[in-house]
């Protein structure tokens, strides 16, 4: 079946401040989109105002899933309809162990609208431990790591392979993944880039959102698109990826330099506290 | 983890039933020398036990009330039952036990432990012991484990030469009020070098209205012993007031080893306030599992005397205080000794207005040299409403010491429910997930059984607490 998340002149706030100035995108099932974008394009706010952060208010436009609107819908009901965010800087959860977390997830997404609403059923241990170790194997992924506390003590590298674990679990329909190399060496992008595009069979619609074009050598996306200044200012094909390596975004910045005025300087990509 | 939010609602107190059961005697409410003496009449007790009742009902008269600690101004002990008594006689099997009170421990689950758990079962119900069944093996290796009164009638001699040594009677006003008044509560004797390999057990509940409960506790581990005690306990919901105040002693003998577990989930109108406390020889060691649950004011401080070089003590203690309770919890280490060793960890929660406090004493005596401890206390807010507070008293008389002491206090952040939420987990879900993934540390030092109900009674308590 196709899925389709369309979002349409989508302006959104944070702390009252207006951070997406108007994007336009449309992602379909087995598509891969780039959006890429300097420091304070909007690049994440995109990614968390998509997921549903209670932090970040649609002010305007919208956002759907095949055709439903998601802007009301807290975030656990947007994973439910096959939404996934791989996150820039996933939280560390002391005490629950990832494959507790996991079963709770998985069992929340599979058993939606199958079963009472105030009841989440866990799917059978067995069951979700045999999917859990194929899946950890698939990835190259050690089994100890389903025994840690989620992302609790874990390395840059081992976190986002803990998110790419999560997508595999989860199978979500539509898949952001929000700066998924940042902060990885060489070696740690290609794992991950690798994983990734494992993943990616005929039916996943991918969002990957990057500064660098480093890990889109590994999931070559069919579109890319530049943010700036809370917008998309150009989309494209592969060139345009090609296009950014050789030049550099001050190409770009100068090109759209009224846009990039409207880019907040003082707004970097908050990082939370206890990161 | 069983996520199950049916439940119908009983004001989030799972056990909040009580059975219809006539006690054979109820004594009057208040306490005098007549009540003294009508309960040391009615267990036939030695004169030196009457004696000394009698001599701790006057040091609980005289004693002024506390000026410290939770609020106890609605406590009023003329209006409180003393000692209730609710069959005639100790039960050795499970047949003989009333069908109604089998019916109560139905309720909770207590049959499927009893089948779990090979130990001696000493379910206690109301001030006295109904059913206690021990093992064989237990006999065989020596080991006396039987409710505190039946201790007092067969082993008089050892009950004597322990009880009362590590608590006296003018310790504080509850410890002389349970002097006073103390009934049922669990012997332990462990013959040197015996390690009982699976702990041993004791259910209670109060059942009667106003009464109070007293239970006396003595746990004595001979040299090289080790034994692991656990107590898990529930009580239904009254209206008016109810006291529980207990009192444990512990002596752990030279190179023993004792673990004393505790999940203790009272209903939302019981004052808790418990002593308890251990005496550790040289190289033994003492752990606390302290968790407490409910209660409308709980104050509990297990504590660890280290007087022999080396022992060792250990406090693990957990508050969830929800709304209308107050947990005033933590432990004390007391080193008396070189080279002794000691550690509290305390982790609490609080949680629609509730308050939690942690308070906890550590203390090195002139010439216990070289002495080690570390204290953390973890506090988590779960909203605006409730609070946390920390009361750390450190007295050291001793130079050459290593104190390390940590305290931290965190909320559930926005960050870490959007991300739980963000894989389809609801709110309520997620902040369980965290609530018990903070306690995890204690958890995973419960028994199986145990583990589980306690994360089962969080989910409870959480219940609600969203939206």
């Amino acid at each position: 079946m196709q899925h389709q998340l369309t979002i349409n002149n989508l302006h959104a706030d944070v702390n009252g401040e207006e951070i997406l100035t108007g994007v336009d995108l449309t992602i379909r099932s087995g598509e891969i989109h780039a959006m890429m974008g300097p420091n304070g394009s909007g690049k994440s706010t995109l990614a968390n105002t998509l997921m549903g952060h209670p932090s970040y208010k649609v002010t305007s436009g919208a956002v759907t899933f095949d055709g439903q609107d998601l802007i009301e819908l807290e975030a656990d009901e947007r994973a439910k309809m096959g939404l996934f965010l791989a996150f820039q800087y996933p939280m560390a959860i002391p005490g629950v162990t990832m494959a507790n977390f996991l079963r709770l997830a998985v069992s929340s997404v599979r058993n939606n609208g199958t079963s009472d609403s105030t009841t989440t059923s866990l799917i059978p241990m067995r069951e979700f431990r045999q999917e859990l170790r194929q899946k950890m194997k698939k990835l190259g992924i050690d089994e100890a790591f389903a025994r840690r506390y989620l992302n609790d003590g874990f390395s840059g590298g081992e976190k986002k392979r803990a998110e790419i674990l999560q997508l595999a679990m989860l199978e979500p329909k539509i898949a952001i993944l929000d700066e998924t190399d940042s902060g990885l060496d060489i070696d740690a992008v290609r794992i991950v880039g690798e994983s990734v595009n494992q993943l990616i069979g005929s039916d996943l619609g991918v969002l990957v959102i990057t500064h660098y074009p480093r890990l889109l050598s590994y999931i070559k996306p069919d579109h890319v698109h530049i943010i700036l200044g809370g917008r998309v200012v150009e989309s494209g094909g592969w060139e345009l990826a090609e296009q950014l390596e050789a030049e550099g975004y001050d190409a770009i910045r100068e090109k759209y330099k009224e846009v990039d005025l409207d880019t907040k300087e003082q707004y970097t990509n908050t990082v939370p506290a206890n990161v | 983890m069983a996520i199950n939010k049916a439940q119908p609602d009983i004001g989030n107190y799972k056990y909040g039933f009580s059975d219809d059961i006539k006690p054979v005697y109820k004594s009057q409410k208040g306490l005098s020398e007549k009540v003294i003496h009508q309960l040391s009449d009615i267990k036939n007790e030695p004169d030196w036990m009457r004696q000394y009742r009698l001599e701790a009902y006057q040091i609980f008269k005289d004693k002024p009330d506390l000026d410290w600690g939770g609020d106890l101004s609605q406590l009023d002990y003329d209006d409180i039952y003393y000692y209730v008594k609710a069959s005639d006689r100790e039960e050795r099997s499970w047949d003989d036990v009333p069908d109604d009170i089998k019916n109560t421990f139905d309720r909770l689950g207590i049959p499927e432990a009893e089948q779990k758990f090979l130990s001696g079962v000493g379910a206690q119900y109301d001030s006295e012991v109904v059913y206690h069944s021990i093992e064989e093996e237990l006999d065989k290796i020596g080991v006396i484990f039987m409710s505190t009164d039946q201790a007092l009638q067969e082993h008089p001699d050892l009950f004597r030469e322990y009880f009362g040594t590590v608590i006296p009677s003018a310790d504080n006003k509850f410890a002389a009020l349970n002097s006073a008044v103390w009934s049922g509560g669990s012997f332990i004797y462990v013959p040197p070098g015996v390690k009982v390999s699976y702990p041993l057990q004791a259910y209670f509940r109060i059942n009667t209205e106003n009464m109070g409960q007293f239970e006396r506790t003595l746990i004595i581990a001979d040299e090289g012993a080790e034994v692991h005690y656990v107590e898990g306990c529930t009580a239904p919901i009254y209206t008016s007031e109810s006291l529980h105040s207990a009192v444990v002693e512990i002596i752990c003998k030279p190179k023993s080893r004792v673990r004393y577990t505790t999940i203790q989930n009272w209903a939302n109108n019981i004052y808790n306030l418990v002593t308890k406390r251990a005496m550790a020889h040289e190289d033994a060691t003492m752990e606390w599992v302290d968790g407490n649950l409910g209660s409308k004011l709980t104050m509990k401080y297990p504590s660890v005397y280290m007087v022999g070089e080396r022992a060792h003590g250990e406090i693990l203690s957990i508050a969830f205080a929800s709304q209308g309770q107050h947990q005033d919890a933590g432990g004390k280490v007391v080193h008396l000794a070189p080279n002794t060793t000691s550690k509290i960890t305390s982790k609490s929660i609080s949680k629609d207005g509730g308050r939690a406090t942690y308070r906890g004493l550590l203390k090195v005596g002139s010439g216990a040299a070289n002495c080690k401890s570390n204290v953390v206390c973890d506090a988590l807010i779960l909203d605006p409403e409730s609070q946390s507070d920390t009361y750390p008293y450190i007295e050291i008389d001793e130079q050459d010491v290593t104190i390390e002491h940590e305290a931290r206090v965190s909320k559930i952040g926005e960050e870490q429910l959007f991300y739980l939420m963000s894989r389809g987990i609801s709110e309520e879900d997620a902040s369980t997930m965290i609530v018990n993934g903070f306690i995890e540390p204690l958890v995973k030092e419960l028994p199986m059984e145990y583990a589980v109900e306690m994360n089962r009674l969080i989910q409870l308590q959480m219940e609600g607490s969203v939206g």
